[in-house]
């Protein structure tokens, strides 16, 4: 039940939006559906542990750890960027008569992300997908600026060239289970308990079209371009969850997939993932040094960290998957949190650019403190979540013998690292150099970067003993046991 | 008709949907590209309904009546209810590359396609998936080469609309017994992607003055000098 409500309750937040008589109250509705959504993922979190998996609806609305995870993360981010909206979006917008559409779109957005983790049809997954590109495209013009529908235009183009594909992956998949499953439903787990049995070309064939239709919208490089576009010219509240989240849900597919396929007996895919996911990061980590707008520069780390968890899924080893796992959750609460901090400082300044900001500690020294906390968690400085995931990753790269490959990474690590920090040494410290008077920030803005925090803080230093199970637990579901 | 009757002119309509997407290719006014679309779709539909014949699966009737309702009727009504007439009108005159060249790169992602699917079907005594699978993998790829070298908004929407055919064609052929719950998902899917995209499409007409997405190009990493 709970896990059908969570789907449920973003569409009937976004149908009463819409109703012209709510429309006054059309933030207050977005918060309460997300924070009911979120304490109904802990009920269902809690159903995981103890059973393994979490059935809404038979053979329709399933879960696992894997899912409960990323259900967790999902509303977590979205109900912390919903706190944000309220006050940034009261600020930043031009025509007040279009805020209640705003709020229409951001429900609609979440429930595509939800509905992802939450269905256990591979079909439907995709087209939960499909949704969430969709809904995010006039969310990222929603300012309609020139630029703004420029980079809508360009997410648009680029992530949706990649739903064709990838539903023709999703056909070969079912095609594949299909002449061997005896006509019972393709679910999640079927096809992972029969992937043994399938044709391994198929499967093949099958992991690289959704690969290449999803590594679109998961922001890998070289099709990463819409990336610091969109991150650039959408709220920040919107860009909270585009990269906290929405770039993890399509990676989330795609390990499902390549779960399948480390389930069936010619499992040399590794190394290509290892490979690709360091392309990612290396291109991210050097264009990290050259950038020039603060959005731009988390958005590149999206990209980095993306490269990262995708690397640490190839090494193909338990210990890898807990690292990607866990890299997973903590990018996306330290990614939210980082952008929740860049809206902020926007509010204060009003500018992007990097070089025209010097000295925020004095100007803000709210947002300015805020700003170095999340760049060190962001670059994996100890001791944030981050890092700890990192080093996970590293170490079991190292225990697998993979050394050729952990050293680039670590590398690669250490150049992101100090591109970051360039930059924010040069924001957060020195005399100010800002003419305009700093504004003061709504309320909810730093209610939604202070609660954004504590996440990010405590993680780091403990991991509570039910987040370590189910990140155990949808490590084992990753590695396909 | 018997069922080697239906084969045969499933074999047929394939030949056609590839011919169609060629025209999409070659074809410089924004009208016609739409015109083109719609007849793929419905040589889509008749491919569906004749393999719906040959294995008389009533799912896959279903399926057909739902490809007309979407991509026949909803799509270009929805395109016409959302953009104004006068960006219909509109001529390509320079693409990325001229329209010969661009239908050799068409011929050799074919040509691709065919090598691609080989191994796919190599095994595969089914005669329809034999011709849906490369097909429609040609589909996609050309669908996508058109996405590329177009620079009008609305031939680029519909080059992903192609590629969703040429997915859809070898759909109907390998994924057949698929749940009609993912199908209607999918369709509605298509449908949502024409309004959002025709919705933003109207917006950057309104607020730019142009359709031309290749004159979208403010945006871009500008390097740094290092202090």
């Amino acid at each position: 039940m709970a896990l059908i409500l969570i789907v449920l309750l973003p569409l009937l937040a976004a149908l009463l939006c819409w109703i012209p008589a709510f429309r006054r109250a059309a933030w207050v509705l977005t918060m309460g559906a997300a924070w009911i959504v979120f304490a109904l993922s802990l009920v269902v979190w809690r159903g995981v542990l103890e059973n393994g998996h979490f059935v809404g609806l038979p053979r329709w609305i399933e879960t696992d750890g894997l899912g409960a995870l990323i259900l967790t993360i999902v509303s977590l981010v979205t109900a912390l960027a919903s706190i944000f909206a309220g006050g940034y979006m009261r600020r930043t917008l031009h025509e007040p008569e279009r805020l209640w559409w705003y709020y229409c779109n951001t429900n609609l957005f979440s429930f595509a992300l939800l509905v992802v983790p939450a269905v256990a049809d591979p079909n439907l997954t995709w087209v939960g997908v499909e949704l969430i590109t969709l809904f995010a495209i006039l969310l990222v013009g929603f300012e309609r600026s020139r630029t703004a529908l420029e980079a809508a235009w360009k997410y648009a183009v680029l992530t949706m060239m990649g739903a064709p594909i990838s539903l023709f992956g999703f056909f070969t998949l079912f095609w594949a289970y299909h002449s061997v499953s005896g006509g019972a439903p393709e679910t999640w787990q079927a096809v992972q308990a029969a992937a043994p049995k399938m044709d391994p070309n198929l499967l093949k064939i099958s992991f690289l079209l959704i690969f290449v239709g999803f590594g679109s919208k998961t922001g890998f490089a070289p099709v990463h371009t819409w990336l610091p576009d969109a991150h650039s010219q959408a709220p920040s509240p919107v860009c909270a969850i585009l990269s906290g989240v929405k770039t993890t849900v399509p990676l989330y597919v795609i390990l499902r997939v390549l779960s399948v396929i480390l389930a069936s007996p010619m499992a040399r895919i590794g190394s290509w993932m290892v490979v690709l996911g360091l392309i990612s990061v290396a291109i991210a980590a050097f264009l990290l040094l050259q950038v020039r707008d603060y959005k731009r520069m988390f958005a590149y780390s999206t990209v980095e960290h993306m490269g990262i968890i995708l690397t640490a899924a190839g090494l193909a080893s338990g210990a890898g998957d807990f690292g990607a796992v866990s890299q997973m959750m903590n990018h996306a609460v330290t990614k939210s949190f980082c952008f929740l901090v860049a809206g902020t400082v926007l509010l204060v300044l009003s500018t992007r650019e990097i070089g025209s900001v010097r000295g925020l500690l004095r100007v803000s020294p709210f947002a300015g403190s805020a700003l170095l906390l999340c760049s060190l968690a962001i670059a994996g400085a100890p001791p944030f979540p981050i890092f700890l995931s990192e080093f996970s990753i590293i170490s079991a790269g190292i225990r697998g013998g993979q050394y050729t490959a952990v050293a680039i990474l670590a590398t690669l690590i250490v150049v992101a690292f100090v591109a970051i920090f360039r930059h924010v040494n040069r924001m957060a410290f020195g005399e100010p150099i800002m003419p305009i008077e700093p504004k003061a920030l709504p309320t909810s803005c730093w209610v939604a970067v202070l609660g954004a925090a504590i996440p990010v803080l405590v993680l780091g230093l403990y991991i509570p003993a039910p987040v370590n199970s189910l990140l155990q637990l949808a490590a084992r579901q990753l590695g396909g046991h | 008709m018997t069922s080697a009757t239906a084969e045969a002119l499933n074999t047929l309509c394939a030949g056609l949907i590839l011919i169609a997407a060629f025209a999409m290719v070659a074809t410089r006014q924004v009208q016609g590209v739409v015109r083109f679309f719609i007849v793929q779709s419905l040589l889509l539909t008749a491919s569906c309904f004749l393999i719906a014949y040959g294995r008389s699966s009533p799912h896959l009737w279903a399926l057909g009546v739902l490809t007309v309702a979407a991509k026949v009727v909803a799509i270009p009504w929805v395109l016409r209810k959302l953009l104004p007439g006068e960006y219909y009108e509109r001529r390509e005159i320079s693409q990325v590359v001229n329209i010969p060249a661009s239908l050799l790169v068409a011929l050799l992602l074919t040509i691709a396609a065919e090598f691609v699917s080989g191994p796919l079907v190599s095994t595969v005594t089914d005669p329809v998936i034999r011709v849906n699978l490369p097909i429609g993998l040609a589909g996609v790829l050309i669908g996508a080469w058109a996405l590329i070298a177009r620079r009008e908004a609305i031939p680029q929407l519909i080059g992903i609309l192609a590629m969703e055919n040429g997915a859809f064609f070898a759909g109907i052929a390998i994924a057949s017994e698929l749940p009609l719950i993912a199908e209607l998902g999918v369709a509605g899917g298509v449908i949502l992607i024409v309004i959002v995209v025709g919705l933003l499409t109207r917006h950057i007409g309104e607020r730019i003055g142009t359709t031309e997405a290749a004159r979208l190009n403010e945006l871009k990493e500008e390097s740094m000098s290092w202090r």
